[in-house]
């Protein structure tokens, strides 16, 4: 056992979830207790979704544990695939199933015989993988079922389209800025003359999946997910993947000369070879400000300040190398809460950075945090609520995330404008700490205290005891407001004397 | 499925697949009621996952609750887990020194078949904090349900009555006074001998369900203006401040999914429970009050007319809401009593979705609602229980209510689709109860009416594609 208050990654059901249901016409059947449905309240909160989430529950209630599921699970999927019709049905297991240890395989197997929709277990272990690798496997999962039963129809098309393309594997809902993300590759791909394959699974179509090994190669943003999928289509295919992630001047460039490396690997007519050099330098010196960003004095001023950065693998290592190799700033610690990926992180972070921090207990974080003493935090919502706690200014750069990460502007971190919102970020919380800390050498914006703000100035009221606790109870953002509306009342109907009936009879009275 | 509109009461039961939040949630807003508790969810990081989405901001402000994450090792049963509650018990007793640790038990416990219950007092023993032990899961209990299983497990560590009535003569001079000066009568010299005489007749009444301590203070003045005296409340604002009970104690409760608990106070505890309608809404508390007055056999005064001010005061809202309809989809149990104040606001409910409907505890309730229809000449709306979300849906489908009460995870669907929706958790948190709320209602319900009619003229109402919406 142990106590905890906040985690940063999801049970695993989260991330087969949030693959699931990134996927045009794929419904998710939880085998789940009445409750565990908060996926479908996140997504549409976060994400603001409009359309319903295509995931339901096969309830688990007192009934189950007696008796077994027996038909439940099989009627339930069933009965979607005749309401939604699907393409593609997942059984998802959460942990109170995966305890009960009831066959689902045979669940899964019974009702693809009677539905027209495909249906398939997801493959995950509560007990050893959090949300990131659950949604890495589930991704394989879905994929290798499509590529293998096409190959068994034998409609598997494994030559590769003309031109050069590639397939974006990794994009996904509720992922941080993905949307952002994925139009920002696009428009890269677009400016290189590499057509876009397919994406997956945000937007795809299952039906799509057979026709991925028809790209050249395969794009894969983000460390936490997608990996399995590009390792799998390597293996089977041939297809090679590039990993860099287009975070930052230095790794975008590194990202597109694999891109140059691995199109020109392929490319038939030696005539036709791509060089991408120019389209570097133009879009490094000129298109992106953050290159001259970091030349200008502003930056210089940030030369040597030490910050602190935490968040997924991605995000923080591309981060930690941004801070120190782009602009010059000192990167005391970094981490991640990624364990399982602790060693390509270190590798990558090497020589970036004063410590490494592997941890997934946010007070560790808290401590590292209090003890360094940073300008600024780069993290999570979790570093910037610490952050606030100790008076440092915290840019969020990876999730988890709250709704505010889900901007309707265009945000991206990836690519040419993603190195100009990093930017904008980076300095934004810099300065913000300055002027604050410039506040307090000077005392504040105002070192007046404003006595006359409110109508309660005059002293023919009197609050007593009892109704003074009272307002002590109200919220301090409406107590003023309250406080006014009261004795405002109590004039009118000459009370000298608030008491606590008074403060109730006010608010009806006024509708306070 | 029919969308005919029955004329009488009838009820329905459907498949059970609905969305509502885990009775774990009751954490949130218990840990704060009960100032001096820590509460200890004993389940996975499903559950923990839950709590950090659902309550948002407030994890940030360092609760007095935490989970007991379950690892491997504690489902195979290679740890001991006495043992493992102990350690983790002694670290919040040095980290936080509460009053009480409430565990809550949860599916996993359950399936596993984790002795909380044994556990519970030996550990209490051995570490010297009272453990109340609350088995609030989804296995068995809908959202609201949790704060009745935790108040039904704190029934029983109430202090016996007996005592009280023993030592009663010698302390009840100092203790009326005090009580006096925490409800602050307006003229209290004068008043205090009159109502003191008054009050002494009355038999201790005990109000039980959770309620944020103005609102609790509010209804208390409610009853002492008709010089009722309520003798505690079942939470108290500290778990050191239970109220005594027993077979002289009249018990009444304020919110419409306490049953367990008031099946417990009943059977366990001999205490005689007053059957009301529900403080939700002025016709809710003016017949709440009513119902009590008549238990202890007082004539009340001057409620007919304090029921009329408040109408008239809501009046703007009224008539923002009359002749319109709603759907409640189900999720908290306060349904019923929601629909029956809506109903009597000039509303018309097609349907009542609600988790789960004990027509004994809510007996009142329902007649209660059955004659307000009557009175307003409005149908009965069905009433289903456990209902079925896809079913609900499609039903709505075809009315086309003016507005939704559901869950979160309709919401915005919903909305997309051009039907008004109000978020039902909200009247879990919000101030609802008594005369003085009963315009924080209406000002929820009204807010998408509101809101919308500012953005009428704009044209945009349904915001899916075509293709998609299967609507």
């Amino acid at each position: 056992m142990k106590l905890a208050y906040w985690m940063y990654a999801g049970p695993a059901h989260i991330g087969t979830l949030r693959v699931a249901s990134s996927f045009k016409n794929v419904h998710a059947i939880m085998h789940a207790p009445l409750g565990d449905d908060y996926f479908n309240v996140m997504r549409s909160m976060l994400e603001r979704e409009r359309d319903f989430t295509p995931v339901t529950a096969s309830i688990v209630d007192r009934h189950v544990l007696a008796r077994g599921s027996q038909e439940k699970v099989v009627d339930n999927i069933t009965r979607k695939d005749k309401e939604e019709r699907p393409d593609l049905i997942v059984l998802t297991p959460t942990c109170t199933s995966s305890i009960l240890q009831e066959d689902l395989q045979n669940f899964v197997d019974r009702a693809s015989i009677t539905s027209n929709s495909d249906v398939i277990l997801a493959d995950v272990n509560h007990y050893r993988v959090n949300e990131l690798q659950a949604a890495d496997r589930t991704l394989e999962q879905v994929v290798r079922y499509y590529l293998e039963k096409a190959r068994k129809q034998g409609t598997l098309d494994q030559s590769i389209t003309k031109e050069p393309s590639a397939n974006i594997i990794g994009i996904f809902t509720l992922g941080f800025h993905n949307q952002h993300d994925c139009r920002e590759l696009k428009r890269l791909l677009q400016d290189l003359n590499i057509k876009v394959n397919k994406i997956i699974p945000e937007g795809g179509s299952v039906k799509d999946i057979q026709n991925l090994p028809k790209a050249w190669f395969n794009l894969v943003p983000y460390r936490e997910v997608g990996l399995m999928t590009a390792i799998y289509l390597e293996k089977n295919f041939g297809m090679p993947y590039i990993s860099t992630t287009p975070m930052g001047i230095v790794d975008t460039a590194e990202c597109i000369r694999q891109i140059q490396k691995n199109v020109n690997s392929l490319i038939s007519n030696k005539n036709k070879i791509f060089n991408y050099e120019s389209y570097i330098d133009q879009q490094t010196r000129f298109i992106s400000q953050a290159a001259w960003f970091s030349r200008s004095i502003d930056c210089q001023n940030l030369t040597g300040k030490k910050a602190v950065v935490f968040g997924d693998a991605t995000h923080a290592a591309s981060m930690t190398k941004i801070l120190a190799r782009e602009m010059g700033i000192r990167v005391s610690c970094t981490g991640t809460y990624c364990k399982h990926d602790a060693e390509w992180f270190k590798e990558q972070v090497q020589g970036f950075c004063d410590e490494i921090l592997i941890t997934d207990d946010h007070t560790e974080v808290g401590d590292m945090i209090a003890r360094i003493e940073p300008s600024a935090i780069f993290g999570t919502q979790m570093e910037r609520h610490i952050g606030k706690r100790l008076d440092i200014p915290c840019g969020v750069i990876s999730s988890p995330v709250h709704i505010q990460n889900f901007p309707l502007g265009y945000r991206p971190f990836l690519g040419y404008e993603g190195t100009n919102q990093i930017a904008d970020l980076v300095y934004n919380s810099f300065t913000l700490g300055m002027e604050d800390h410039l506040l307090e050498i000077f005392g504040g914006h105002d070192t007046k205290e404003v006595i006359t703000k409110s109508l309660s100035t005059d002293t023919d009221l009197t609050w007593n005891y009892e109704s003074q606790l009272e307002l002590n109870k109200i919220p301090g953002f409406v107590r003023g407001k309250i406080k006014r509306n009261t004795e405002k009342f109590a004039r009118q109907n000459n009370v000298t004397n608030i008491t606590v009936e008074i403060m109730y009879a006010a608010k009806e009275a006024l509708s306070a | 499925m029919s969308n005919k509109i029955s004329e009488t009461l009838t009820f329905e039961c459907e498949t059970g697949n609905y969305h509502t939040f885990c009775p774990i949630s009751c954490v949130a807003w218990l840990y704060q009621k009960i100032e001096d508790s820590f509460f200890l969810v004993v389940g996975t990081k499903t559950c923990g996952y839950f709590l950090q989405n659902a309550l948002g901001v407030m994890i940030f402000a360092e609760p007095r609750y935490a989970m007991a994450e379950l690892e491997e090792g504690d489902i195979s049963a290679q740890l001991n887990d006495y043992e493992e509650l102990k350690r983790l018990c002694l670290q919040i007793k040095k980290d936080r020194n509460p009053s009480v640790i409430i565990w809550i038990g949860t599916c996993t416990t359950e399936i596993i078949k984790m002795d909380l219950e044994g556990m519970a007092p030996k550990l209490e023993n051995e570490i010297n904090i009272p453990i109340v032990v609350a088995r609030a899961n989804g296995l068995d209990y809908a959202f609201t349900q949790g704060e009745d299983t935790v108040l039904a497990a704190m029934a029983h560590r109430c202090p016996e009555q007996t005592m009280l009535i023993e030592k009663k003569k010698i302390i009840q001079d100092s203790n009326i006074q005090e009580f006096f000066s925490f409800l602050s009568l307006e003229k209290k010299e004068e008043t205090t001998n009159k109502q003191f005489l008054k009050l002494k007749k009355n038999a201790p009444l005990v109000l039980f369900g959770s309620l944020p301590s103005t609102v609790a203070s509010q209804l208390s003045s409610e009853l002492k203006r008709q010089s009722i005296q309520v003798s505690g409340w079942l939470p108290a604002q500290r778990y050191t401040d239970l109220p005594s009970l027993g077979d002289q104690v009249y018990v009444c409760g304020v919110n419409p999914f306490l049953s367990r608990t008031a099946t417990t106070l009943m059977r366990r505890r001999k205490c005689k429970l007053i059957g009301a309608p529900f403080p939700i809404g002025p016709d809710g508390t003016r017949a709440w009050i009513e119902k009590i007055c008549s238990v202890f056999g007082i004539q009340t005064e001057g409620l007919e007319k304090r029921e009329e001010k408040i109408w008239e005061n809501l009046k703007d809202y009224l008539d923002l809401v009359r002749g319109k309809s709603v759907f409640f989809m189900g999720d908290n149990l306060l349904e019923i009593s929601l629909a029956r104040f809506l109903i009597r606001c000039g509303m018309i409910v097609y349907e009542i979705g609600i988790p789960y409907l004990d027509k004994r505890y809510q007996a009142a309730e329902l007649l209660f609602l059955q004659n307000t229809c009557k009175k307003m000449c409005i149908p009965m709306p069905r009433i289903v229980e456990k209902p079925d979300n896809y079913n609900q849906i499609q039903r709505m489908r075809e009315l086309q209510p003016d507005l939704a009460i559901t869950g979160m995870a309709h919401a915005n669907p919903l909305e997309a689709r051009g039907i008004n929706t109000k978020w039902s958790v909200e009247f879990t948190f919000a101030q609802i109860h008594g005369f003085t709320n009963a315009r924080d209602i209406l000002e929820l319900v009204t807010r998408p009416l509101r809101r919308n009619n500012n953005l009428e003229n704009l044209g945009w109402n349904s915001l899916t594609k075509k293709e998609k919406s299967k609507f």
